[in-house]
């Protein structure tokens, strides 16, 4: 049910992947992402495949678990898919009254798929291999030089940590107050449109309630604590690259090498 | 109506890293009438199991029989079996949602389909039954009720469905005293009017040999023994080894015992302490 939702989630396991420095993953993420807007042909999208196989392939994360993180989006997937494939125009393959599937569109639809797919799994990745507090601890550092001109690297590295920190809490306290209001004989899967937006009510006013609360004792537990901002804090695990960080970046530097070469050449 | 739960087995998560065993091989009957208590150390299992029971949560294998029906099997309205099963959760208090006490009461008999009349009879019902005034309560916001009032309210809200069982977990978690007291004899006083099946999830053991029928103990998953409380409780090393208490008075009296004075074993309320030491005091002044 509502647990099946794995984007943003951390998969729990010890491989290399888990233990790279955020810093080279988060950059290596960025750049995946780069790539598969550059790429205009589907060779390219065959390197970044290979590339992020073997990435899965090493960081032990089973295929099944990410490939249910794709669900939700199964939606927008089809919805581009199809709006694609009817919507271009050109060499004329099937035809019926003003619908018509061109070569151009079935390849475009299957293009932009084949990216959002890429897109999707390779930025889970990165969630999936990396703890919420060193993935934001990773974003503090890489925007820490944009500091000079008045960017909050701290702050918003805090309210990262904390949306990422609570999303697993706020998804039990939906599921708790689903099946409590289930056992009440509330119905959420049949009806109208409007019969079902209305049935979430019964869901959203208690969830509010809810995440003020946490919200509120977190906020007093901070204060409590004397928690006050940036300025001269140091932290408990400093970050420092590594042999294997070093060894990240070359693979990375090869990778893009690949990528560029493989556009000039096709 | 009886309950039968036959070998129920859950498991959370079910292939991640995360799963989790938390119902292995678990069977007890509860006949009509009968109040029956679960007791187990915290993260035993005892929600788990109460989800089952209405059929919020699938099990793996197993069966769980209300009435003659097998509400495991696929095909069995859901609707139809949470008219019967009655489940209060842990601190209902937080599924509280409409605008008034009254309005949320109603929302599970609107659930069911009754009329409007029915409806307002049953809400005015259920809210002077968990010991609240309808007329002083009705219009006010649920959210500015003090926390004992709002878990009553909540309470309410699964009475007025009129279940044939009804399962409340820890429902006096957190109050005081007083609102603990009058939660537990709201729930006494539901059971003896309507005369159905109550199960009740408590973490106090005076509460559960004062009430309960039928004790059941499990412990990560496990049924560890079910009985009437005299028999749980006479197992004490069993219990202490899956990090449970014998109630207060029952932990003196075996005290007592130890140090040599001779009164019964496993004495479970308080009246029968008090007999059974003046008797033992004017024995021995002979
Ligand atoms: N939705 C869930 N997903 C995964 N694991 C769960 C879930 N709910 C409970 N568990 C696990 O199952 C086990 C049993 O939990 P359960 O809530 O049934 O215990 P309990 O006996 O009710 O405890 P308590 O006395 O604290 O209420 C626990 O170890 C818990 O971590
Ligand atoms: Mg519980």
């Amino acid at each position: 049910m509502i647990r099946d939702i794995t984007i943003g989630q951390y998969f729990p396991g010890n491989s290399v992947i888990h233990r790279l420095d955020p810093r080279v993953k988060i950059i290596a993420t960025l750049l995946f992402i780069i790539e598969l807007f550059i790429v205009d042909n589907f060779l390219g999208f065959a390197v970044a495949g290979v590339c992020l196989g073997i990435v899965i392939a090493v960081s032990g994360v089973p295929l099944g678990y990410i490939v249910r993180g794709l669900k939700p989006i199964i939606i927008i997937l089809l919805f581009t898919f199809t709006l694609n494939m009817f919507m271009i125009d050109g060499h004329i393959l099937w035809q019926w009254g003003f619908l018509k599937i061109t070569t151009e569109g079935l390849r475009t639809a299957v293009f932009m798929a084949i990216r959002l797919i890429l897109l999707i799994i390779g930025s889970s990745m990165l969630t999936l291999c990396t703890r919420p507090l060193s993935l934001t601890d990773g974003i503090e550092r890489l925007l820490s030089p944009f500091k000079i001109i008045g960017v909050p690297a701290h702050e918003i590295a805090m309210m990262m940590t904390i949306a990422l920190r609570f999303i697993p809490t706020l998804l039990e306290e939906t599921d708790k107050i689903m099946k409590a209001q289930q056992a009440r004989g509330a119905d959420f899967e049949t009806g109208s449109l409007i019969h079902r937006a209305k049935s979430l009510i019964p869901i959203l006013v208690p969830l509010f309630v809810s995440a003020f609360r946490i919200a509120q004792d977190l906020a007093m537990a901070m204060e409590a604590r004397c928690y006050r901002g940036g300025e001269q804090r140091t932290r408990m695990h400093e970050m420092k690259l590594k042999g294997r960080d070093y060894v990240a970046f070359l693979l990375l530097a090869l990778f893009l090498a690949v990528i560029i070469i493989e556009s000039i050449l096709f | 109506m009886s309950i039968r739960v036959e070998n129920l087995v859950h498991i959370y998560d079910k292939g991640m890293p995360t799963e989790q065993l938390a119902l292995d091989n678990i069977s007890f009957t509860a006949d009509d009438g009968q109040m029956i208590g679960i007791i187990g150390h915290t993260g035993s299992g005892k929600s788990t199991l109460l989800q089952h029971l209405n059929g919020l949560l699938k099990p793996e294998s197993g069966r769980i029989i209300i009435g003659d029906t097998d509400i495991t099997q696929p095909g069995v309205s859901m609707v139809q079996i949470r008219k019967k099963i009655g489940l209060v959760f842990q601190y209902p208090e937080y599924q509280l949602f409409e605008e008034t006490a009254a309005k949320d009461v109603a929302f599970g008999p609107k659930n069911l389909g009754l009329s409007e009349e029915e409806i307002n009879e049953r809400v005015r019902e259920a809210i002077e039954l968990v010991g609240l005034d309808y007329e002083e309560i009705k219009d006010r916001s649920p959210f500015e009720l003090s926390g004992g009032q709002k878990r009553r309210v909540a309470i309410a809200g699964v009475v007025a469905m009129r279940p044939e069982v009804l399962i409340l977990d820890e429902p006096t978690a957190g109050l005081d005293p007083k609102a603990h007291r009058d939660v537990l004899t709201m729930v006494e006083e539901v059971h003896r009017r309507t005369g159905n099946i109550t199960i009740l999830v408590s973490h106090n053991m005076a509460d559960i040999a004062r009430l309960c029928d039928k004790v059941v103990v499990i412990d990560s998953g496990k049924l560890v023994t079910a009985g009437t409380p005299y028999e749980v409780f006479s197992k004490k090393e069993e219990l202490r080894n899956v990090g449970l208490e014998l109630p207060p008075v029952t932990q003196f009296t075996e005290t007592l015992r130890e140090k040599g004075i001779d009164i019964e074993d496993t004495i479970l309320d308080t009246d029968k302490a008090a007999q059974q030491i003046a008797a033992y005091l004017q024995r021995k002044a002979k």
